[in-house]
């Protein structure tokens, strides 16, 4: 400002009044950035205690329900955060170097990424409600439109039906030893939901499982396997749970890529300032983190 | 007027904000990241056992600090940055060693697979 010549140093339009330099304004974004994103390992930290929790006491629910997850699907999607890091990173450094067109395309297929990484998701959680795997108890419910018939029951050590399988015009209808079952008997095993060290109903010891393993070629639904393991729908709700929390994160990335994208395209962004570049890089690169993580605790072990 | 506010690609006395990674050593970072997921996803074909957790998420833990350190500059950061995130991630070891070693510690109802530990001593109290 001609009228403003105190200034001893330059003083760009993109330097708030309340920090010296931009060097200045540069760190303490960053600094605040990173307390973020250290909170954002806590969000998600505690999420890490329950799976740790449940999966040390009850691995086998791990194991039967980590069948239902395709590998293939989430490996192509840890492959497509994975290049979409790369083109972050690469943004930023563009931005840097005030490479306009590169910064703006690096933008462009980073959201490409992120929009691919949705949509894969979308395709998994469908597949599975189409199995009737629902979050929450809604697991229990049939598959809609699903007409596979299957008989048999199993009746647990404690007296409570654990698995009921009815043929008929009713497709495939699933009950659980829940004490207000009405056809079941009350079951002396404590229900569900009262904590993790209450739910080891692990009634069907090996002598009471059907020892015909043919039974298992005419099952046409996979939740009909009476080799199931009791439970399973907990590691559902924790798969949901995690999986839709960084879908959340993966859908706010969207929109703050897409922020960027049009500040860039408004030549916002330059070697002198590019801060929202860089920190939303960084918030980018923390969702492909978690992911890493993710993807191996559930699709792989 | 233009020439006292410099737009943001101008470059200033202080351009020198922020380190610039090359390219190069973002794309070396990001094909390893992909050859490490090739390779997590090869290791858990086999069945290592209690061995497969470890090794899945030993490879977790290298593809994640690549990340951090190359992709989110924190190699070249300040590091107080680093301070502020390995101390977040500290915390989460912490919660989740000490929750572990709680949770088998507890019996409330000693059901078939729970509390492996206490049903073990339980065991040997118990003729």
């Amino acid at each position: 400002m001609s009228h403003a010549p105190a200034h001893a140093h330059e003083h760009p339009d993109f330097l708030r009044h309340h920090f010296n330099t931009p060097k200045q304004q540069f760190e303490a974004g960053k600094l605040g950035m990173w307390l973020f994103l250290a909170t954002e390992v806590l969000l998600f930290g505690g999420l890490f205690v329950g799976y740790s929790v449940w999966r040390g006491n009850h691995p086998e629910m791990f194991k039967a329900g980590s069948v239902f997850l395709n590998t293939k699907l989430g490996a192509l999607n840890t492959a497509v955060l994975i290049l979409s890091s790369i083109t972050m990173a690469a943004a930023v450094t563009m931005a840097q170097r005030n490479k306009r067109g590169p910064l703006i395309l690096l933008l462009s297929l980073t959201i490409a990424g992120a929009v691919t990484f949705l949509v894969v998701k979308y395709f998994e959680y469908t597949h599975k409600f189409h199995l009737g795997i629902y979050p929450g108890l809604k697991f229990y419910e049939k598959p809609a439109g699903d007409s596979h018939t299957l008989s048999g029951s199993l009746v647990n050590d404690a007296g409570g039906v654990d698995l009921v399988l009815v043929e008929g015009t009713e497709p495939l209808v699933q009950e659980v030893a829940f004490a207000d079952t009405p056809e079941a008997e009350p079951t002396t095993v404590a229900p569900a939901a009262i904590g993790p060290a209450g739910l080891a109903q692990d009634a069907l010891e090996p002598g009471d499982r059907p020892a015909d393993d043919d039974h298992a070629e005419h099952l046409t639904h996979p939740l009909q396997d009476p080799h199931r393991p009791a439970n399973v729908h907990m590691f559902f709700n924790i798969y949901y749970l995690m999986t839709g929390l960084h879908g959340v994160h993966v859908a706010a990335g969207i929109g703050v890529l897409t922020w960027l994208l049009i500040g860039a395209a408004k030549g916002r962004f330059g070697s002198a300032y590019f801060t929202p570049v860089d920190l939303g890089g960084l918030y980018w690169h923390v969702v492909d983190l978690i992911w890493i993580f993710l993807f191996p605790l559930f699709y792989l072990i | 007027m233009t020439d006292t506010t410099p737009s943001p690609q101008e470059t200033t006395e202080h351009h020198s904000v922020g380190h610039i990674v090359p390219v190069r050593i973002l794309a070396a970072t990001g094909i390893a990241l992909l050859i490490l997921t090739i390779l997590t996803v090869w290791v858990a074909g086999f069945d290592l056992g209690n061995l497969n957790i470890w090794a899945a998420l030993a490879i977790a833990a290298f593809k994640g600090s690549l990340v951090v350190l190359f992709f989110m500059h924190l190699r070249y950061d300040r590091p107080f940055n680093g301070v502020v995130f390995v101390t977040s991630l500290a915390l989460v070891a912490l919660f989740i060693s000490f929750a572990l070693t709680d949770t088998k510690e507890y019996a409330p109802d000693i059901l078939p697979g729970d509390a492996t530990e206490v049903q073990k001593q339980l065991a040997e109290v118990q003729p």
